[in-house]
């Protein structure tokens, strides 16, 4: 007869097949027996976080950096309502995450015990799937199933429910199946029919754009360098959102920077403009698409994506390919040669007055702002951590607000998995914690939370556990004194009625990262900031750093609200000009 | 067209609301129902009545029935979404005018009252293949099965007969012929 396991055991039987190195997580009542084994899997190491948010965060940056489902392990009741925020971000952003939960002991479930809350209820809605596990002889296969539907189709967020009479139960342990039985969840079906046409459509645009997102970055490595050959071997024009970032290189010529609200002037006109957009692995967001009645009105639309649901959800489109984007990439790439082995030549004339209108509006140099030697612009302040670090292959977190979207202008990314925000849910806070998680994945790399300050104090916590772990992430702070990008809104839109928005104690972050025994840095004026930041660089230590900047920046260029692609608000100068109307005030 | 006054734009032109019937095949385990209709409040769809039972002992699988109104695009996300859920096995969708199936709901009508006017109740259901479920002197209780708008004429025309309570259910679906749902 097979060997007995404890079902605390079975979970750790399951994290060593899944191949499982880290998990993040924080004890309590209803995990103890799990928490109790963990010491005789000596392949699986814990990250002590210090909330369970951070915890989910942290999973959130190992996964999206590394490419492997982040584990979450926390307690029943607070410690579960605690990661829903996380699995919501995940969720949104479609990151795979593996949450194990304690439950109080079954016969106590519905009996409002100590520590129990509803958590499979409260998870259903912001996770692919979630479990209770109510019979050991369920648990191995159950987990097994969790990692499964995590990692398959659009990753997602997904939550294991374990009473803790079930942990100590014992049962025989089964491995995962080989077979990988979708259920039918997974797509990835689509025809060499649907190719044909995407290249008839492409030979015969004259304006194309290729619109690219998260999806790219999802589908691994390989598909970001045969996205990389496409755009090379097409010479169309390409953008990206927020997410998609790092997926061709931002210092390209044929990249016109991110699209959307705080996308360039370029990229935001081109997509209005365009005769063929080609989607691929983005959902048409409601902070891309602007005005959806005057999105792009002329254009044939091509959406590539994975999830059958996204497809004509926001904006119709006339050919869909649902499928994998390494696989659908790399079968457009196959036949192109094959039929059109001289695209780049033949299209070159084609798109050239394409070409010389974007030119025009690049021109107008959307990014740009007014520099200054007495105070530090947010702007200039990362242009120059980017300058500084560009050699480093480093990977960048943020927070949510002003200092995200300029980090995203104007820190150029040339790889995928460099890349870490919340852009679906927004989550300020998310920033400091997924550097944890990129850290850790990442022991030897350059780790950079760009941050704001009213975002960082929100799971400013999660220092002690990068001190804990000697994670030598650095902590960038934007610090305007403002939860700016609030600021900026109440400046346009609400008549500079700054309700709420300026935080007058705020802490000395300097004295604060000593209190954490990291080190604190800041840095006041332009002229100091180099060798700041080049001490920061030089500090193998955790650091936060306090870079004092303008603090009533504005984030430029701008899609105002309701107003479509070509409506932009440019820069301070512009800003006059196109004033926001009564009718546009009401948009968040 | 006059201004959106929103960033979250919305569009402006009006779309017909159809009536779909959805038809959706799920394991029958614990919280399946609640995914289903969690599914619908959160993307705020509509159901009008909704039907569940489990139809196969052995494979555990239960048909839900759900009447639902939207534009187009709506139905086609419902559908969509749903076939994403975990324990769902198959969604089926047709417009309450498909005349390839049927659909039917079933009501209970407790009638109170003399005598003549519980003959006159049974007789005016006579339509709606009535059957007599409980009898006493003074009351009456009539099943019937029609369609949602037949019921709802019948539990207002049943009133004047002496009608004191409706209990009804969600509607259930058949294709007809030999033909079955894909």
């Amino acid at each position: 007869m097979s060997k007995l396991y404890s079902g605390a055991e079975i979970v750790f039987k399951c994290m060593e097949d899944q191949n499982v190195d880290h998990i993040f997580g924080y004890p309590g009542g209803a995990v103890l027996p799990i928490y109790d084994e963990l010491q005789n899997f000596k392949s699986i190491k814990h990250v002590l976080v210090r909330h369970e948010q951070g915890a989910g965060h942290a999973a959130e940056g190992y996964a999206r950096s590394s490419g492997k489902p982040g584990v979450i392990l926390v307690t029943s009741g607070p410690g579960a309502t605690n990661v829903v925020t996380a699995l919501t971000d995940a969720y949104m952003d479609s990151i795979p995450l593996v949450c194990i939960s304690g439950q109080v002991p079954t016969h106590l479930i519905g009996t409002d015990a100590f520590q129990e809350c509803d958590t499979t209820g409260i998870t259903r809605p912001c996770t692919k799937h979630n479990w209770l596990v109510k019979d050991i002889n369920d648990l191995a296969e159950t987990i097994h199933k969790a990692f499964e539907v995590a990692t398959t189709g659009r990753p997602g967020p997904v939550l294991v429910d374990i009473p803790k009479d079930i942990q100590f139960q014992k049962t025989k342990y089964k491995k995962p199946k080989k077979e990988n039985k979708s259920n039918g969840k997974y797509h990835n079906h689509f025809n060499q029919n649907s190719i044909d046409q995407l290249i008839d459509l492409m030979s015969k645009s004259s304006k194309p754009i290729f619109y690219t997102g998260g999806g790219v970055i999802n589908s691994g490595p390989k598909a970001s360098e045969l996205l990389r050959e496409l755009v090379y071997a097409t010479g169309f024009p390409i953008t990206s959102t927020l997410q998609g970032l790092g997926s061709f290189p931002g210092d390209d010529n044929q990249f016109l920077g991110m699209l959307g609200m705080h996308g360039t002037y370029e990229a935001n006109n081109a997509m209005h403009d365009c005769d063929l957009m080609i989607n691929i692995g983005a959902r048409f967001d409601d902070r891309i698409t602007g005005k959806i009645d005057e999105f792009s009105p002329n254009s044939k639309k091509v959406h590539i994506d994975i999830d059958p649901s996204s497809i004509n959800k926001n904006v119709k489109v006339d050919l869909a390919i649902v499928g994998d984007v390494k696989n659908v990439l790399s079968s457009t790439l196959k036949s192109l040669k094959q039929k059109k082995s001289k695209f780049l030549k033949s299209n070159k004339q084609k798109t050239s007055k394409w070409w010389e209108k974007i030119q025009k509006w690049r021109s107008v140099r959307s990014l740009d702002y007014i520099g200054s030697e007495e105070t530090i612009k947010p702007q200039y302040a990362i242009e120059r951590l980017y300058e500084l670090t560009k050699d480093k292959d480093s990977y960048i977190t943020t927070e949510v607000g002003q200092h995200q979207m300029w980090a995203a202008q104007h820190y150029k990314f040339n790889k995928p998995n460099r890349w870490m925000t919340s852009g679906g849910l927004g989550t300020m806070g998310y920033g400091l914690p997924a550097a944890v998680g990129v850290q850790v994945a990442h022991p030897k790399k350059l780790v950079i939370d760009i941050a704001g300050e009213a975002s960082v104090l929100m799971t400013i916590q999660e220092m002690s556990t990068a001190v804990q772990y000697n994670l030598p992430i650095k902590i960038f702070i934007l610090n305007n004194q403002y939860m700016g990008m609030v600021r900026q809104w109440q400046e346009l839109l609400h008549d500079k009625n700054y309700s709420e928005s300026y935080t007058a104690a705020l802490p000395d972050f300097v004295k604060l990262a000593e209190a954490y025994n990291c080190v604190g840095i800041r840095a006041k004026t332009p002229e100091e900031l180099d060798d700041k930041i080049i001490e920061m660089l030089n500090t193998d230590r955790p650091v936060i750093f306090d870079c004092m900047v303008d603090k009533v920046e504005n984030c430029f260029p701008m899609i105002p609200s309701g107003k479509p692609h070509n409506q932009m608000i440019l820069g301070p100068k512009d800003q006059e000009s196109k004033k926001i109307t009564g009718k546009g005030k009401s948009l968040v | 067209m006059p201004n959106s006054k929103s960033a979250y734009s919305f569009s402006n032109k009006k779309e017909k609301f159809d009536t779909h019937i959805i038809v959706v095949w799920v394991d029958n385990e614990a919280g399946v129902l609640a995914r289903v209709v969690g599914l619908f409040s959160g993307r705020g769809y509509n159901i009008e009545s909704l039907a569940v039972a489990q139809v196969d002992e052995k494979l555990k699988i239960s048909r839900i029935t759900i009447v639902t109104t939207g534009t187009p695009q709506v139905i086609n996300q419902i559908k969509l979404q749903l076939r994403k859920l975990v324990p769902v096995h198959k969604v089926a969708d047709f417009k309450r005018e498909d005349k390839a199936v049927i659909f039917k709901e079933m009501a209970l009508f407790k009638i109170v009252g003399p005598n003549n006017k519980l003959e006159s109740a049974l007789k005016a259901c006579k339509k709606y293949n009535p059957i007599l479920l409980d009898k006493t002197k003074k009351s009456n209780v009539i099943q019937i099965t029609a369609l949602r708008r037949e019921i709802d004429k019948m539990s207002k025309d049943l009133k004047k007969f002496g009608l004191v309570s409706v209990s009804r259910t969600g509607a259930v679906a058949m294709t007809r012929g030999a033909d079955i749902f894909k």
